[in-house]
C-alpha cells in the first residue's frame, strides 16, 4: 500500500470560487455595475440552500453519468453528453427566451414538474438586459 | 425597461438575493422589538391506520400563526391521486405545496405510462424533493394509499427520512394519539373498527395539545374508491353566533333602475367532436 503516493497527488490550495462575483476587465471586481465588494458578501453564502441548490444540476448530472458508465461502459455517457451539446447549441441569443424543447426532452424535464418550472419563470422576469451587454458578456468581450 | 447591470438571465427555481436583507431587517425594525409575521403551522394532529380493507386517515382542522388560531376548517388530507390521500403537519404552505407538485408529478406520470401511480413512488418523490432542501421545507407528511401491491401507510420527515407502518400518528399531538393507537391497535382490523380508533386517536390528540383542535376530518380509502368524510366529528365547543351579520335585501334603497337588453343572435353553429378514443 503505497500511501506517500496519494499524498503526492494532494494540491497545494484551493480554489475559492464568490458568490455572485461579476468580473470585470482585468480579472478585478466590476464596481460600475455590482457595486462595492466586501469578503462576507462574496465569498460565504448568505443561505444554507444557496450553494447546492447552484449547482444541483451539474452534481446530478456528474453522478448520473458516472453511474452511467460504471454499468454500461464509455459509449454510453459519451453519446448523451454530445446530444445535450447538440441542443444546447440551438438556442436563442442570450436577452431572448429560448423555448429549451430539445434539451428538455433529453433530460426528462418534461415529464416531471417541480419548483424550477413554478417560481421564478425567467420569461415573467420583471429585470431585462440590454441586448449589447448581454452579447458582450456571452462572448467574453466584456 | 433595460437594465445594464443585467448580464445573463436569472436562473428559475428559488431566488436567495433577499435572504441577507431580510435578516438585517429583523434587527433594524424598531430596535429588534418588531419580528416579521410568523407563518402559518398546522400544529397538528394527525394519524393513519391499516385496516383490513384499506387504510384509514385522520387529522383535525385546526391551523395556527404563533399563538393564534388562523384557521378553524383547515383541509389537512390533501389529494394526491385517486388511491392515494396524504396528511400534513408543519408550515401549511410547505405541505400544500409540497403535495400539489406530487399530486401533479403523479399525474403526468400515470398519464405517460398509463398506469396507476404507486404509493413507493409518491414516497420516492416526496423523499427526493425534501431531501434535496435539507430540511427548510418544514412538511411532516403521512402518506396513505391502496394500490396493486396492498395497503400501505408511509411517514415522510421534512429531511427525507421514511418509515412504512401499520399505525402512525404525526404532529404535535402526536404523543397523545399514539398512546391511543398503541393500546388498541389490532393487526387486520374492521372498518368501522378502523375509524373509531383514528377518531379517538385525534380526539386525544384535540384535548392534549393546544396546537390542535376544532373538528376531525377522516378519509377512508379502499379498493373501491374514496370517502372523504369532512367533518366526521363537530367540536362541540362550536360557537353560536348571536346575531346575523349579513345585510337585510332592502336595507340600501334604489334610486333608479335601468335595464339594456344586449341583443344577440346566432350566426354560426359549428359541432366539432372530440376524439377521445
Amino acid at each position: 500500500q503505497n500511501t506517500r503516493g496519494l499524498r503526492s497527488q494532494l494540491k497545494d490550495s484551493v480554489p475559492v470560487t464568490g458568490m455572485g462575483q461579476q468580473v470585470g476587465a482585468y480579472g478585478v471586481q466590476d464596481t460600475l455595475r455590482s457595486g462595492f465588494s466586501s469578503v462576507k458578501n462574496e465569498l460565504l453564502p448568505s443561505h444554507a440552500l444557496e450553494l447546492s441548490e447552484k449547482n444541483f444540476q451539474l452534481n446530478q448530472d456528474k453522478m448520473n453519468f458516472s453511474n452511467l458508465r460504471n454499468i454500461q461502459g464509455l459509449h454510453a455517457p459519451l453519446k448523451l453528453q454530445m446530444e445535450y451539446r447538440a441542443a444546447r447549441q440551438i438556442q436563442r441569443l442570450p436577452f431572448l427566451q429560448s423555448s429549451h424543447l430539445a434539451l428538455d426532452t433529453l433530460k426528462g424535464n418534461d415529464e416531471s414538474i417541480s419548483f424550477e418550472d413554478i417560481l421564478n419563470d425567467p420569461s415573467q422576469s420583471e429585470m431585462v438586459g440590454e441586448p449589447h451587454i448581454m452579447m458582450e458578456y456571452k462572448l467574453g468581450l466584456m | 425597461m433595460a437594465l445594464s447591470n443585467v448580464v445573463e438571465t436569472p436562473a428559475s427555481g428559488f431566488n436567495f438575493e433577499n435572504v441577507s436583507r431580510n435578516v438585517a431587517l429583523e434587527g433594524l425594525l424598531e430596535g429588534g422589538h418588531t419580528k416579521a409575521p410568523k407563518p402559518m403551522k398546522t400544529g397538528t394532529t394527525i394519524a393513519g391506520v391499516v385496516c383490513k380493507d384499506g387504510v384509514v386517515l385522520g387529522a383535525d382542522t385546526r391551523a395556527t400563526s404563533g399563538e393564534v388560531v388562523a384557521d378553524k376548517m383547515c383541509a389537512k388530507i390533501h389529494y394526491i391521486s385517486p388511491n392515494m390521500y396524504c396528511c400534513g403537519a408543519g408550515t401549511a404552505a410547505d405541505t400544500e405545496k409540497t403535495t400539489d407538485l406530487l399530486s401533479s408529478n403523479l399525474t403526468i406520470f400515470s398519464m405517460n405510462s398509463g398506469r396507476n401511480p404507486r404509493v413507493v413512488m409518491a414516497v420516492n418523490i416526496l423523499q427526493d424533493m425534501l431531501f434535496r432542501y435539507r430540511g427548510q421545507i418544514g412538511a411532516s407528511l403521512i402518506l396513505g394509499g391502496v394500490d396493486c401491491t396492498g395497503n400501505h401507510l408511509y411517514t415522510v420527515g421534512p429531511y427525507g427520512s421514511i418509515d412504512k407502518v401499520p399505525y402512525l400518528a404525526m404532529g404535535s399531538g402526536d404523543l397523545a394519539a399514539l398512546g391511543i393507537l398503541e393500546d388498541r391497535f389490532k393487526p387486520n382490523m374492521e372498518l368501522e373498527e378502523a375509524k373509531e380508533l383514528v377518531r379517538d386517536a385525534i380526539h386525544s390528540g384535540i384535548m392534549s395539545d393546544l396546537g390542535s383542535g376544532n373538528n376531525i376530518d377522516i378519509c377512508v380509502i379502499t379498493k373501491q374508491g374514496v370517502d372523504y368524510i369532512r367533518p366526521y366529528q363537530e367540536s362541540e365547543y362550536k360557537d353560536k353566533r348571536q346575531r346575523r351579520y349579513k345585510y337585510r335585501p332592502g336595507t340600501t334603497s334604489i334610486l333608479t333602475e335601468k335595464i339594456v337588453p344586449l341583443e344577440l343572435e346566432v350566426v354560426q353553429e359549428t359541432v366539432q367532436r372530440m376524439d377521445t378514443a
